[in-house]
């Protein structure tokens, strides 16, 4: 097949067949990163602009990794660092960075939609990073990976998805990615982060954790967001939180017994994930971060056109 | 100068419907007769305009009693003089300009001065609306005689509602007394907490917050109240949600003084009509959901809906490139209003009187004035062609404002002659 989609925004413009692509081409990358010289030639001469107006550690060192492992020149800004400070609009700070001929934008942005607005823009490659709370697709790509790896693939798996629904561009990306795989998704989480209409994006909303987690072949949890939390009154304490919506062992005893821990990061140890759960045998947290280099770096192969150079070779 | 339109099929609900010739001279209808018994006036009198009417619909100047012509002080956005030229444009003979201009319309000098540079700009005229409270910051009542001196006709703190409810309660009992109507934008700003469009499953999607129906009509269900308490008119602005209509509904059966209006784009578009991130489908109150659309309609239908303004809300380009939550709200309303508004005639849910009642009587019965065609009243008529196809082209618009969710509609029917005190102020051939 060839791949032809020139950005990656979200899930949902994605079709299964593309998924499945993707998850086989960054399988094909992770040897890369096991080699003593974790570096191939793919991408020589490319330039990859990692614009993040939003703060990141993992994601943007995992963008920055997977773009120097393929031989791409990456160059990042920050909100701080860039014209934003100035007032310049993020139209003017894309066309700009456009004219000096970047071949794929990665970035991030406080706004949903952001990533969408740009591609419009700009003739190159837009990768989202994550724009508000719309959309997270290539976390909720390597977190399908990581769950395609140790659990052969997707078909009926049991995939609970508990906390800060509302708020969450991963808990998105991830509905609508594994329901379109054929993962029977369920959601949990306190009235106040369900936002309406959930249902009809590829999930069921569970009454409460027991019922969610119950024989689950996943669990993930999603980060509490602190940041987010300002006075928007979604829950009175951290600590009811964590006793109506925490992943503790007792809890974690209802699901199936081979189930995988997951967490999109950083986590809040207490509150959303006990220490215990997040450091058990059960927990591929740190496989996902380990999967999520692999998975940029294919993605960047993608969009760089890599299959359309293979096909017509 | 005078004016003759001879045969034309007059629509002037609860005054006059059939062929008429209408005489208009110095600013006023001089004569309104049966066809053919106008006196015939000097082929060669330079001062006079003739004009068939045969095939066209003569109504009541269309006024639009919520509309933003951001002068002073955002003219790079709209002056008045572009804003009463669109408004010409669309058949609309008067507005009613909302005071959130810089500065805001909160006293006697400010609303002087949106007179004279109406008076200047020769097109439709105006009707300045006077802030409730000092700055709209919901704390003060203004000076509200002084600026009715000066020539407001209504009070409203619209976009920034008066979150008092006490502060409400005297505006309504003090603006009774000076025969005034209050206008309310009914918002609830904490419950819709900075969203940017209905909440629903399109907001859901694309990860936008959602403004709740309730945000809007516990503010309804509120003044509701006070209209009772205080026997004040209270006129609801832009309404877009059933729960709204519903709570007018059951007010308007137990005899309270109270109105509402609701826009164009409310009976015509609902949250999943917006493209995605697409901001020139933002605006304030949102595209609600279909049952929101249907329910405006049957409000409409039932006589609840008194009256259809546009919330017209020009702004400039580089307010709505950009992010989704951070572009302004509002849309541009003028010259697609009445087409948009025909359209509920095409497909049967008003007959042509009921939205002339809605657009031109209603309105002028808000503002305390008398539009029927009859002699001796001030000579504002539009003058439409029904059957007249076109396509909206924001390229093409009078405002200054592009900003439409309705560029490449194709309507039908449109204002082709509007006279403003029995001058023309927009014509395009007939």
């Amino acid at each position: 097949m060839r791949f032809e989609k020139k950005d990656i925004l979200d899930i949902d413009s994605l079709t299964r067949e593309e998924i499945t692509y993707i998850l086989d081409t960054a399988r094909g990358m992770k040897e890369i990163s096991q080699r003593a010289v974790k570096k191939v030639p793919t991408l020589r001469g490319k330039t990859i602009v990692l614009f993040f107006q939003e703060p990141s550690t993992r994601t943007k060192i995992s963008f920055e990794l997977a773009g120097k492992r393929l031989s791409a020149d990456t160059v990042s800004i920050s909100k701080s660092s860039s014209s934003i400070v100035k007032g310049e609009t993020l139209r003017d700070t894309v066309r700009t960075l456009e004219s000096m001929k970047p071949d794929i934008i990665v970035m991030r942005h406080s706004s949903s939609g952001a990533a969408s607005q740009v591609a419009k823009w700009v003739q190159c490659s837009v990768i989202n990073a994550g724009d508000g709370t719309h959309a997270h697709p290539s976390q909720a790509l390597l977190d399908m990976m990581t769950i395609q790896e140790e659990k052969g693939g997707f078909e009926g798996l049991k995939v609970s998805i508990v906390g800060d629904i509302s708020h969450s561009r991963v808990a998105r990306s991830n509905i609508v990615g594994l329901s379109r795989m054929g993962a029977h998704v369920t959601i949990c989480a306190p009235g106040t982060m369900i936002p309406v209409g959930i249902e009809h994006m590829g999930c069921t909303v569970a009454r409460d954790m027991d019922a969610c987690v119950a024989d689950a072949d996943v669990v993930m949890m999603l980060r509490i967001q602190k940041e987010r939390q300002g006075g928007s009154l979604l829950f009175p304490s951290e600590r009811e939180y964590a006793a109506l919506y925490g992943l503790n062992q007792t809890r974690l005893a209802l699901a199936a017994k081979d189930a995988l821990i997951m967490h999109p990061g950083p986590l809040n140890r207490g509150v959303e994930i006990s220490t215990l759960v997040a450091d058990g045998e059960q927990s591929v947290i740190l496989d996902q971060v380990t999967n999520g280099v692999a998975l940029r770096m294919a993605l960047f192969y993608l969009v760089a056109g890599g299959s359309r150079n293979a096909d017509s070779n | 100068m005078q004016i003759q339109i001879k045969g034309v099929r007059v629509v002037d609900p609860g005054n006059i419907e059939g062929i008429r010739d209408i005489s208009i001279k110095d600013g006023l209808f001089e004569a309104v007769s049966e066809p053919g018994q106008l006196p015939e006036v000097a082929k060669d009198a330079n001062d006079v305009k003739v004009i068939d009417g045969q095939g066209l619909i003569a109504v009541p100047g269309l006024i639009d009693v919520h509309v933003h012509l951001r002068e002073p002080g955002q003219e790079y956005k709209e002056t008045i003089e572009t804003g009463l030229k669109a408004a010409a444009a669309g058949g609309i003979t008067a507005v009613c300009a909302m005071p959130n201009t810089k500065p805001v319309n909160d006293n006697a000098q400010v609303t002087a001065f949106i007179l004279s540079q109406a008076k200047k700009a020769n097109a439709s005229r105006v009707y300045p609306v006077g802030a409730i409270s000092r700055n709209l910051e919901g704390e003060k009542l203004n000076d509200i005689a002084d600026m009715k001196k000066a020539g407001i006709r209504a009070v409203t703190d619209d976009g920034m509602p008066v979150t008092d409810s006490q502060l409400m309660r005297r505006t309504l009992e003090y603006c009774k007394s000076l025969g005034l109507p209050v206008l309310v934008h009914a918002e609830d700003k904490r419950l819709a907490d900075g969203g940017s469009m209905n909440e629903g499953l399109p907001a859901t999607v694309m990860g936008i917050k959602g403004i709740p129906n309730a945000a809007e009509s516990v503010m309804v269900m509120r003044d509701i109240a006070l209209a009772e308490l205080t026997g004040a008119r209270v006129h609801f602005c832009h309404m877009s949600t059933a729960q709204s209509i519903e709570a007018i509904r059951a007010a308007k059966a137990k005899g309270l003084p109270v109105t509402c209006e609701t826009a164009p784009h409310y009976f015509t578009l609902t949250d999943a009509d917006m493209p995605a991130y697409d901001t020139n489908f933002k605006m304030n109150p949102p595209l609600r959901s279909d049952k929101d659309r249907a329910a405006i309609i049957e409000g409409l239908t039932d006589g609840t809906i008194d009256m259809i303004a546009t919330d017209h809300a020009p702004h400039a380009e580089d307010e709505k490139q950009v992010e989704f939550d951070l572009a302004a709200f509002g849309i541009v309303g003028l010259e697609t209003s009445l087409g948009l508004s025909l359209a509920l005639v095409a497909q049967g849910h008003l007959t042509l009187a009921q939205l002339v009642q809605k657009m031109a009587k209603a309105p002028a019965d808000l503002m305390g004035i008398n539009n029927d065609i009859v002699p001796g009243n001030p000579a504002d008529l539009t003058l439409i062609n029904m059957d007249a196809g076109w396509i909206v082209d924001p390229n093409s618009f009078v405002s200054k404002g592009r900003n439409t969710p309705f560029a490449g509609r194709r309507l039908t029917g449109a204002a082709v002659l509007t006279i403003v005190d029995g001058r023309i102020v927009y014509a395009i051939d007939c």
